[in-house]
């Protein structure tokens, strides 16, 4: 039934399920694509986290020397930069990904969700090379991950649902406001220092501890060091900020459902 | 609701904003709108100001039902609202008012190559583009070597299509179209795409979708096409069905009027300053009733003016006459040209123009060098009206319309 529709409308995630594998070729297609196109291909993947690796430690761990609770401090700023990475390029994607693929929009019937899903789960990929590498610095400094590893799952998806909470509103707006493309590098450097990815969490002044830890970022980073280095782990506010996120996320995917219904007249 | 209707629309209208079709806004645009809207309502003290954004209804007040089976033509000129009521029917955008009902699974070709990736290969442009048109995997693994086949490629499946030539292109994205599976195909348009071999191929693929019993909506501008597929038309006119028939009398109703349209025959002048311009065209000998219209295959003369506004000292001038189907039936051109400031008319003679009826277009151009001062697609259209010559039941044979004769010899 086709009708006008002004209001808000459900999520629908059975048709979603319906177009796995759209969703699938969607994925495969950014993946492949960044393959052809660049000499390094998946090379891309660890370089850009191993070379900001070399640089935070650097800068943060030899010369500044931010305190980082006796690890060393290459496996410290690794262990964040794989779930900030994950989380910031599935954000960037999944927030150009309705604009990008405008043209597809006006021409066929899908459901929209899959676009900023997809955007959110390729870097999954880097996400699995990035972690090998990260495997065998760790091999490297002698630390073998204990038990708590099964965890591990827990907080990568955290770090999947915060980008798709922000993917889910910034794609939605950035087709009626162009301004949010521009907005998006400054929102991630933000939102980069607003985490604990070049220093520890433990440094924030307890004042400040309720409001910090309202990212769900400190969250899963915290998380990330607790199950792979055996770190302090997250505290209790990580219920609240998950909880808020998935508030975050719902309220998301229906604004995007509102607004997309404009989207082919828009884009 | 009768169990054979598979698509039933009531009262189907569609508003565009202009301003929102065109332009993007920024965030400080509409803070400014914002602001100003706050302001004026300050002025008038609480009422808020005339609504001063520009709206279109490109669907007012549609209503119809198709059966299951049933193959329907959209014809209409462009802008009356032909795709746009494909994109409501097929779930792309969203109706103003009204409702439509579509049952089963609908297959919508609006274009050739929607999601194609210039940089992935053949093969991986099939599997991506049949996803995204809604093949399941399965099926597209099923249906692949085919596809390939279709569109003559095997030796290519593994290039990039960036490297294909445009005609490679449109063959392959043809043939993922061609191979969807569904009850309903909503197509639009110039879907015969290619060589003319291949065009060949599609009609006849297209010919054998409408035949497989499946429901087609099919928008395009090629009569002869509606005349071969659709049982009946939907006649668009500005958003509203200005007839809905069988397809002997609404196309036969529609190119009436296509031909009778009254028309001002000057070109509009565009004010301004330009250099050459082409004003108006004529048909001066035979002289008939429309200055447009021919309705004989003897001698033809035709003229065009043309304005020139600063001298032109090396002058190039073309002709070019196109079919209905925009394919180039004849062209000419004419070098070194000397043109003074003033009006002067260009006169053509032809001592026959035997083409079979149906509209035609002149483009005319002129260019200073390689510099081009002024092209213009001519309008009206060129109409012939000429009793077709060839066997009335041969609709696809050329374009021409001979003065033939022919007997047999026999030896005894």
């Amino acid at each position: 039934m086709i009708r006008p529709s002004r209001g808000w409308s459900s999520i629908n995630l059975k048709e979603i399920w319906d177009y796995r594998e759209l969703l699938y070729f969607l994925v495969w297609r950014e993946i492949k694509v960044r393959y052809k196109q660049t000499l390094l291909g998946a090379a891309w993947a660890i370089i850009q986290p191993l070379s900001m690796m070399i640089v935070f430690t650097l800068f943060f761990g030899k010369f500044v020397k931010v305190p980082h609770s006796n690890v060393p401090y290459p496996l410290f700023s690794y262990s964040a930069l794989l779930p900030w990475m994950l989380f910031s390029e599935g954000l960037g994607r999944s927030a150009q990904s309705v604009i990008v693929d405008g043209r597809i929009i006006n021409k066929v019937y899908f459901p929209r969700l899959i676009l900023p899903v997809s955007g959110v789960i390729t870097p999954l990929v880097d996400f699995v090379f990035a972690f090998a590498v990260f495997l065998g610095i760790m091999f490297y400094y002698g630390v073998v991950p204990d038990a708590r590893i099964i965890f591990l799952p827990l907080f990568v998806g955290l770090a999947l649902i915060t980008s798709m909470a922000a993917g889910f509103w910034l794609s939605a707006i950035n087709v009626q406001y162009r301004d949010v493309r521009y907005t998006i590098p400054f929102l991630t450097q933000l939102w980069f220092f607003a985490s604990p990815v070049v220093y520890s969490s433990a440094s924030m002044p307890k004042s400040w501890q309720f409001f910090y830890s309202l990212n769900p970022m400190v969250g899963v980073i915290e998380g990330f060091r607790w199950v792979l280095l055996g770190t302090e782990p997250p505290g209790h506010m990580i219920v609240a900020s998950t909880a808020i996120t998935l508030i975050v996320l719902i309220l998301g995917a229906f604004y995007y459902r509102k607004t997309e219904k404009t989207f082919a007249d828009v884009v | 609701m009768s169990e054979n209707k598979v698509i039933t629309v009531h009262d189907l209208s569609k508003i565009y904003r202009i301003d929102e079709r065109s332009g993007y806004k920024t965030l400080c645009d509409s803070i400014n709108r914002f602001c100003s809207r706050c302001l004026e309502k300050l002025k008038n003290g609480g009422r808020s100001g005339p609504q001063t954004a520009n709206y279109v209804w490109a669907l007012k007040g549609i209503s119809f039902d198709v059966k299951k089976g049933q193959k329907v033509g959209i014809i209409g000129r462009n802008g009356s609202g032909k795709t746009t009521l494909l994109k409501v029917l097929s779930r792309i955008t969203y109706p103003t008012e009204g409702y439509a009902q579509v049952t089963g699974k609908v297959a919508t070709l609006l274009e050739v190559g929607t999601g194609f990736h210039p940089e992935l290969t053949g093969r991986d442009n099939v599997y991506l583009s049949g996803a995204i048109l809604g093949m399941k995997k399965a099926e597209i693994m099923r249906k692949f070597d085919e596809i390939i086949t279709f569109a003559e490629l095997e030796k290519f499946v593994d290039t990039p299509v960036k490297h294909y030539s445009s005609g490679m292109f449109v063959r392959l994205a043809f043939s993922v179209a061609a191979h969807l599976d569904s009850d309903i195909v909503f197509v639009d348009e110039t879907l015969a795409v290619g060589d003319l071999a291949f065009q060949k191929k599609c009609l006849g693929k297209i010919d054998d979708i409408a035949k497989s019993g499946r429901t087609v909506l099919f928008v395009t501008h090629q009569m002869n096409q509606v005349r071969r597929i659709c049982d009946c038309c939907i006649w668009l006119d500005s958003g509203s069905i200005r007839y809905f028939g069988p397809t002997p009398e609404t196309v036969s109703a529609y190119e009436a009027m296509m031909g009778s349209l009254v028309r001002t025959d000057e070109r509009a002048d565009s004010g301004g300053y330009y250099r050459a311009r082409f004003l108006k065209w004529e048909i001066t000998q035979p002289l008939g009733p429309k200055p447009n219209a021919i309705d004989t295959t003897g001698a033809v003369e035709v003229d065009f003016s043309l304005k020139i506004n600063t001298p032109v000292r090396h002058g190039r001038h073309g002709i070019a006459l196109f079919n209905s189907e925009g394919q180039l039936v004849w062209g000419a051109a004419a070098e070194s040209l000397k043109l003074d400031a003033g009006l002067h008319t260009l006169k053509y003679k032809l001592s026959s123009l035997p083409l079979k009826p149906g509209y035609y277009y002149w483009l005319v151009t002129i260019y200073e060098e390689n510099t081009l001062l002024d092209s213009w697609y001519c309008f009206p259209e060129l109409l012939i009206s000429t009793l077709p010559l060839a066997s009335r039941w041969d609709n696809s044979a050329g374009f021409l319309n001979l003065p033939y004769q022919f007997h047999i010899a026999s030896d005894k």
